[in-house]
């Protein structure tokens, strides 16, 4: 019964603590919308595999809300992400932009593909030549004498 | 035997990747600020709330900005170094006392010694942003004509001032 109580009153302080962190989407739900959007794009740079918007991180709470003014005072999305590149570099964006220096992980996977692809074809192409080679007569011959002369062993 | 050299070559090149990987820490984020000039601020110094602090103050000058504050662990492990280093008199290192209150700030230096011509005081952490700090302690090293010309991310080491720090300070003040 005491357990139970106390259950209860765990999930009820629950809820309260969950419900205090919620707050200040409340404020302008069009504004917050895009302050998620924006921070879902952007790293965390104290957790690292982490966005600005999962991350509970002190720094992470401060980005958001330079996001959030910036939004509000007027300033276009890529003027924010500009903001951010400016400062902390192409390490902010969870999408790095294609560069010299990017093209090896934007275009790794497709090599990569193309290379798996290309050896696929070149093995299904040489197991296809040894199968289909047809036997010689003599190679036959031998083939026939050998099952018939294993048949007769038997029998 | 030759079918299991292709796997085989393919594997080790993973593992050599994968060992390369580890070695490299993920702290060092390349700072879009080398060569960059160093972002203008005006805060208040920490001790005297009255006075302010801007980089312009420190033009035609060499000098070090140093990002600590009281609740910072590892700027215990950096402050000794940077106490020695001081006392050398090399080059003025500025602090900047970052998302801190002001009172603790104060005492924190009071309390292990304070390395700082001067400390700016950044409570809400804007001029923390716009130099890019993500971890504290950070420094940078700033030339004459107000140009970053190195960031360290965490710590200064004894080893990161001979090898890095002292050199390029030197380099800069004699050109």
């Amino acid at each position: 019964m005491v357990r139970k109580l106390f259950f209860i009153l765990w999930l009820v302080f629950a809820g309260l603590a969950h419900a205090g962190e919620a707050a200040p989407a409340a404020e302008d739900p069009a504004l917050e919308a895009r302050v998620q959007k924006l921070s879902e794009e952007l790293r965390c740079l104290v957790c690292q595999n982490q966005n600005l918007a999962d991350s509970h991180a002190e720094l992470a709470a401060d980005l958001k809300n330079q996001v959030r003014e910036m939004l509000k005072r007027g300033q276009s999305e890529k003027e924010v992400i500009d903001f951010m590149v400016q400062r902390y570099g192409d390490f902010v964006l969870y999408r790095p932009p294609v560069k010299s220096t990017t093209w090896l992980l934007w275009g790794g996977p497709f090599a990569l593909f193309a290379g798996g692809l290309g050896m696929l074809f070149v093995k299904l192409n040489r197991r296809r030549k040894t199968a289909a080679a047809p036997l010689s007569a003599e190679e036959r011959a031998r083939a026939e004498s050998l099952l018939d002369g294993d048949l007769k062993e038997k029998a | 035997m030759r079918r299991f050299l292709l796997p085989l070559g393919i594997f080790v090149i993973l593992v050599g990747f994968l060992a390369v990987g580890l070695r490299l820490n993920p702290r060092d984020v390349p700072s879009p600020f080398i060569g960059k000039p160093a972002p203008a601020f005006k805060v208040a110094q920490l001790h005297q709330p009255e006075a302010t602090v801007s980089p312009e103050d420190f033009r035609g000058k060499v000098w070090l900005l140093n990002v600590w504050a009281s609740w910072c662990v590892s700027c215990r492990q950096e402050h000794p170094v940077l106490m020695d280093f001081a006392r050398h008199g090399v080059v003025p290192i500025v602090g900047l006392d970052y998302k801190d209150d002001r009172a603790a700030g104060a005492a924190w230096l009071a309390e292990h010694g304070n390395p700082y011509v001067l400390s700016a005081w950044d409570r809400e952490g804007r001029v923390g942003i716009d130099y890019g700090v993500y971890g504290v302690p950070e420094t940078f090293v700033i030339d004459k004509a107000g140009t970053i010309r190195m960031k360290h991310t965490g710590p200064v080491t004894e080893a990161v001032l001979k090898e890095k720090i002292i050199p390029l300070v030197k380099e800069l003040n004699g050109a």
